[in-house]
């Protein structure tokens, strides 16, 4: 059987087992999206409010959020394996059993407990998005529309690494840690704006260190027509999403060596 | 029975909730990190909006002021329901609560004020210590948790704190009463949709649209948040701070009732899952 397949097979079984439930499934889509749909709501509230945030009005926002809500409900969804790699298979020594398997531990664990429930997250994502297309005044051609796509696919892989990152660091803490939510929930909260309205210390933060800017301010920006603050050449907006995959093949090298000095844990 | 023996059960618990919770050293630093950055973050985008238009019921040093206070006491937020009763609810093991020689009731309120401000205390320390006093000694006075308005708002918001933890608490036995009927922890979840948009952690009320501020004054969650933190910039002052307080006192008195009275017919018809 190829990856691929295997893949399909655990998300396939994932489906089967949580419908079992099929109302608590439903409840729990409905919770996550009504969740996430009152906080952009909030945002909603500011702008009624203040009327603009910098040289952007609720449109541009919608924009950036959608793209940065999106990129991680679907890294989320696909990564709950990672997220949980701590607890679940680190202290109880269950990543024995996953190494044991001859297949690739990663498309194991990303296969395993297929987040469907975060469709309510990935929904809301997208009903923002939409939101932001019906109200901004572009006449989408391909480039933008494959920028837009790039951007959200770069996310995604900017999440991934981010959640690869926190696995990796339970090879030595056992325990999960709290804080890697600053680069994943802080990471979207931080995405939703354009970088030019953080001080310069967190700006040159999110492009250099957690590249996020370069998933969301900068394509995006490009795609609303504006001149980016960063000084970076223009060249750099449509290019930007690739540092994403430069930063996830960091976390892939540092997980392969976590792997390879994994010592279990269990009785 | 003498008072103290009444009183004893209640008493012993809350210590030994407090030195559980204070067992939990690098979680709370781990969620304190978390809690520091969150209210950068928060504030860096606040700051953005009142550049381009200031005017407004609260200013942007009473803002900033708002998000410390809200990040130094998130642990007071009913968000969830008792996590060691979420589990006798699943077990089965709640039939044992019923064996207690103690008010059932007033067990689970004291449980819940006990783990609220344990986790409370933990964090408000150090972020207090931060925000208040290390950022205006770094230079970041602009960005920092200023000290109350007045003496006397100092001192009204210890009063509306007090009333926000034992609010807080009452909300918490009712998320612990549709845990045990449902019996699944997840009965719950819905809380934070409206504890986060409702208390003003997402966005001060005072900022809300002013055709929703009657509402938003008097619904139970701003007891949680935003009437303490007004009264303490000052905001709240005089008879609106008197008519901030007799909110939460009110939903307090309604939500304890409602928890009895939910909690006895709940306990009286529980069927027990597990052996």
């Amino acid at each position: 059987m190829s990856g691929l397949r295997l893949y399909w097979r655990y998300v396939a079984n994932c489906l089967r087992a949580q419908m079992l439930y099929p109302t608590a499934f439903l409840l729990r889509f409905v919770t996550q999206f009504l969740v996430t749909i009152v906080e952009f709501g909030g945002l909603f509230a500011l702008f009624a409010r203040f009327g603009h945030i910098g040289s952007w009005h609720f449109a541009d926002i919608a924009l950036f959020y959608g793209v940065i809500s999106t990129s991680f409900a679907l890294a989320e969804m696909t990564s709950r394996g990672f997220d949980l790699f701590g607890p679940q298979f680190v202290k109880t020594g269950d990543f024995d059993r996953v190494l044991l398997r001859p297949r690739s531990e990663m498309l194991q664990l990303a296969g395993f407990e297929f987040g469907f429930t975060s469709i309510g997250r990935v929904l809301q994502g997208l009903v923002v998005l939409a939101l932001a297309i019906a109200l901004l005044p572009i006449s989408w051609n391909i480039g933008q529309v494959t920028l837009l796509v790039w951007s959200i696919v770069g996310g995604c892989a900017l999440f991934w690494a981010i959640l690869i990152a926190q696995a990796t660091l339970a090879f030595w803490t056992v325990e999960a840690l709290e804080v890697t939510n600053t680069l994943t929930y802080g990471g979207v909260e931080a995405g939703q704006y354009p970088l030019d309205i953080y001080a310069a210390w967190f700006r040159k933060f999110l492009l250099f260190v957690v590249p996020i800017g370069c998933v969301s301010y900068l394509p995006v920006a490009a795609l609303l027509g504006r001149a980016n603050v960063t000084g970076l050449p223009v060249v750099a907006d449509e290019l930007a999403p690739s540092a994403a995959f430069i930063f996830l093949a960091i976390s892939i090298l540092a997980w392969q060596r976590g792997v390879a000095r994994y010592t279990s844990t269990g009785s | 029975m003498s008072a103290r023996a009444f009183i004893g059960p209640y008493r012993a618990l809350l210590s030994v909730r407090f030195s559980l919770m204070l067992q939990y050293r690098t979680a709370a630093v781990a969620g304190f990190v978390t809690q520091c950055w969150w209210g950068i973050i928060k504030i860096m985008v606040l700051a953005a909006f009142f550049a381009g238009n200031s005017r407004q019921p609260i200013s942007l040093s009473q803002a900033v002021t708002y998000v410390w206070l809200g990040q130094a006491f998130l642990a007071l937020l009913p968000w969830q329901a008792d996590a060691d009763i979420a589990v006798a609810a699943e077990t089965g093991n709640v039939g044992y609560e019923r064996l207690r020689p103690v008010d059932t009731y007033s067990l689970w309120f004291v449980r819940a004020l006990a783990w609220r401000t344990a986790n409370a205390c933990l964090r408000a320390v150090p972020m207090f210590a931060v925000a208040a006093i290390f950022l205006p000694l770094a230079g970041l006075a602009a960005w920092s948790w200023r000290p109350p308005a007045s003496p006397l708002s100092g001192l009204t918001f210890a009063i509306s704190m007090t009333l926000t933890v034992l609010l807080s608490s009452a909300m918490t036995v009712i998320l612990d009463c549709a845990v045990v009927a449902l019996k699944t922890r997840r009965a719950s979840n819905l809380a934070p949709l409206f504890v986060n948009i409702l208390s003003g952690m997402v966005v001060p009320l005072a900022l809300m649209p002013h055709w929703a501020q009657g509402f938003l004054f008097w619904q139970p969650c701003a007891g949680l948040v935003d009437i303490p933190y007004r009264i303490y910039f000052g905001n709240l002052v005089g008879r609106t701070a008197g008519e901030g307080l007799a909110a939460q006192g009110l939903w307090t008195f309604v939500f304890i009732f409602l928890g009895r009275t939910w909690l006895r017919r709940v306990m009286d018809r529980i069927d027990m899952q597990g052996s």
